[in-house]
């Protein structure tokens, strides 16, 4: 197990990269603690397989370094680096056993027998599949052959890192929190660092204690859950995350007073930076309707059972504030208040307002 | 409730009919001679099984027969592994891959009677390139129309170089249906190349090889055309396969009795391995 570093990492799959946009990867560096527990969130095509695969080893990168503690691993091959990797669709040995599956990347690499026997049996306790052990590895559901691709990755106790890329996509829904939970339970158990890779917020959220929020080949944010809900570091990251995603609210600046539709809107803390494109940022969960405040007009209530999302119209920009049942008909007048010390100023994404202390 | 409705079988009527004149009819027709003597002007006398017991007892169909299964054999064993091989050295992607792939089908595009004609006129000594070249440039005593060797060499080339693309281009179409994450999962665990053809490449390969087996294994068994305009089934008997034999039988001598019972025999044959082979490789796949 080991400490994973990141530095100064850039990946172009063009042969002759020239600007920014050619770059799948532009300058990542990261650190990602031992034994820690991950999530690479992002849209599709924002590179976050990219990233995997030059952690793994499946891809070299045009620039930068990759160390697992120290050493540097950059220019080693996939199977040199003792890493793990479970990929979106189940990767199983057709015409092997279950346990021959289990026990293949050992034999591999030379593990006697003994040693083997004793490893299979204590992952296929931890994946609950000891009683498929000896059947026809291709027989087995979607599910059960992504736990066995997740063994083979977690039977060697060696391992520094196990990537998970998208491994629920093919499964189904109801059995997706069983195995989610599993994946939380085996961390706890293995304390090999994972990182998880998705763009299902959710499975983020719930698998990971840091999440690392990617956006077009750039890392956004890196934070626990509670902060990336809390305080996005960028717009991309509010809108991203919650449902639904942050209001994202344009807005202008005169002195250290913040205008919305030229109504004062009071925030978190003092400005910072200066210039670029301002906006106004509130979750909704922070915005409710009041006797006084920003006057708009209903356009959609959405009860979804526990609460319900209400979209109003200032002048033309919505805006969406979750309440409690409120009965309200489309078209009336209200007044939407935004919780200060939940409202913050964005200068061209990135956040512009100091945290109240 | 459910109404019951025999009008369906009006749309099957056609295929039937179509099936009847073109595979019933015709096969009846040999049972028919099978078993029955004619000395023309369609007269027949009932002979029973005496034509296939003649044909099952003859030394000179189980001569024929022997020829056919060990050319059948010989050119499985070659086209087959070779076919995989090529497939394996494909490449995947990029521009060469129309390319390999339209050379490939091409000497499957030649009418059959050509690549005789064409193997035959190569072969020739004196006159071949390759005749020429053997005997005059290596000096090797090579002669497909004098030595029986020869002749089967040649033959089993002809064959190869006529259906190898076969067997490639099913196997290529087996390999590039495996998805990326295979290779990249066996990289990491640290499979050897050998590990990933024989647990990755040729698990997914096995039905598209099945089915190459079984078009090589039926082809191979009833050839005719080929080896008929190369060598004419000599020198001797010595490449006088079972179809050839057949004709002989059946437009040289006009021994229709005899000739209907081999064909008969010859077909069981084809459907008994063709069945058998089909029933092993797939027997896995059904636990």
């Amino acid at each position: 197990m080991a400490k994973i570093t990141l530095s100064n990492l850039r990946h172009s799959y063009l042969a002759n990269p020239s600007g920014p946009a050619d770059f799948a990867l532009k300058e990542i560096d990261l650190d990602w603690q031992d034994g820690g527990a991950y999530a690479l969130l992002g849209p599709s095509g924002c590179g976050k397989s990219t990233l995997l695969n030059i952690i793994s080893g499946l891809l070299t990168p045009s620039d930068g370094r990759i160390l697992f503690d120290d050493r540097d691993v950059t220019d080693l091959p996939p199977d040199q680096r003792n890493i793990a990797q479970v990929f979106q669709f189940p990767v199983i040995y057709d015409t092997m056993t279950v346990r021959e599956n289990l026990a293949f990347p050992l034999r591999n690499r030379g593990v006697n027998e003994a040693k083997i026997a004793e490893r299979v049996a204590e992952i296929a306790e931890m994946l609950e599949v000891e009683e498929m052990l000896d059947t026809r590895a291709a027989h087995l559901s979607p599910d059960n052959k992504q736990k066995i691709s997740m063994g083979r990755g977690l039977v060697r106790d060696d391992v520094n890192v196990v990537m998970f890329d998208e491994p629920l996509t093919v499964i189904d829904p109801h059995l997706k929190w069983k195995l989610r939970s599993k994946l939380k339970e085996l961390h706890q158990r293995v304390k090999a660092t994972m990182i998880y890779v998705t763009h299902d917020q959710t499975e983020a959220l719930t698998f990971a204690d840091q999440v690392v929020v990617m956006q077009e080949g750039e890392i956004v944010q890196i934070g626990t859950p509670v902060e990336l809900f809390e305080r996005p570091q960028h717009t991309f990251v509010g809108h991203f995350i919650g449902s639904p995603g942050m209001n994202i609210l344009p807005a202008t600046v005169e002195g250290e007073q913040v205008l919305f539709h030229g109504q004062p809107i009071p925030v978190e803390g003092r400005l910072s930076g200066e210039g670029g494109t301002t906006e106004l940022g509130v979750r909704p969960e922070f915005v409710s309707l009041a006797e006084n405040g920003v006057p708009a007009r209903v356009r959609k209530v959405a009860d979804v059972g526990r609460h319900a999302v209400v979209e109003a119209m200032v002048g033309n920009t919505s805006v969406k504030a979750v309440v409690d049942h409120a009965n309200l008909e489309q078209g009336a007048e209200v007044h939407l208040a935004f919780r200060q010390d939940q409202t913050r100023l964005y200068r061209d994404g990135w956040i512009a307002t100091e945290a109240a202390s | 409730m459910k109404t019951e409705n025999q009008r369906a079988w009006f749309f099957v009527l056609p295929v039937l009919l179509l099936v009847a004149f073109n595979a019933l009819v015709p096969i009846m027709t040999v049972v028919n001679y099978s078993v029955q003597e004619t000395f023309g002007n369609n007269v027949f006398f009932w002979q029973g099984l005496d034509w296939f017991e003649q044909i099952l007892t003859s030394d000179r169909f189980h001569a024929a027969l022997g020829r056919q299964f060990l050319f059948t054999f010989l050119i499985l064993i070659i086209e087959i592994p070779l076919g995989i091989i090529v497939a394996l050295s494909m490449p995947r992607k990029g521009f060469w891959v129309p390319v390999c792939l339209v050379l490939m089908a091409l000497p499957m595009l030649i009418p059959w009677n050509v690549v005789g004609s064409m193997w035959n006129i190569f072969t020739l000594p004196k006159i071949g390139l390759l005749g020429y070249f053997m005997n005059d440039v290596l000096g090797v005593n090579y002669d497909m129309t004098q030595q029986p060797l020869s002749a089967w060499i040649t033959i089993v080339v002809m064959d190869v170089w006529h259906w190898t693309s076969l067997v490639v281009l099913l196997s290529y179409a087996g390999l590039v249906s495996i998805p990326d994450a295979y290779y990249q999962a066996a990289k990491i665990d640290g499979a050897s190349p050998w590990k990933v053809f024989r647990y990755i490449q040729l698990p997914k390969m096995k039905t598209v090889l099945t089915i190459a087996i079984l078009l090589r294994f039926m082809d191979s068994f009833n050839i005719y055309t080929e080896p008929f305009v190369l060598t004419g089934g000599g020198p001797g008997n010595s490449t006088t396969l079972l179809s050839i034999d057949l004709v002989k039988i059946a437009l040289g001598q006009f021994d229709l009795g005899p000739a209907a019972a081999m064909s008969l025999i010859y077909f069981a044959i084809t459907l008994l391995v063709s069945w058998l082979f089909y029933t092993l490789m797939t027997k896995d796949d059904a636990k």
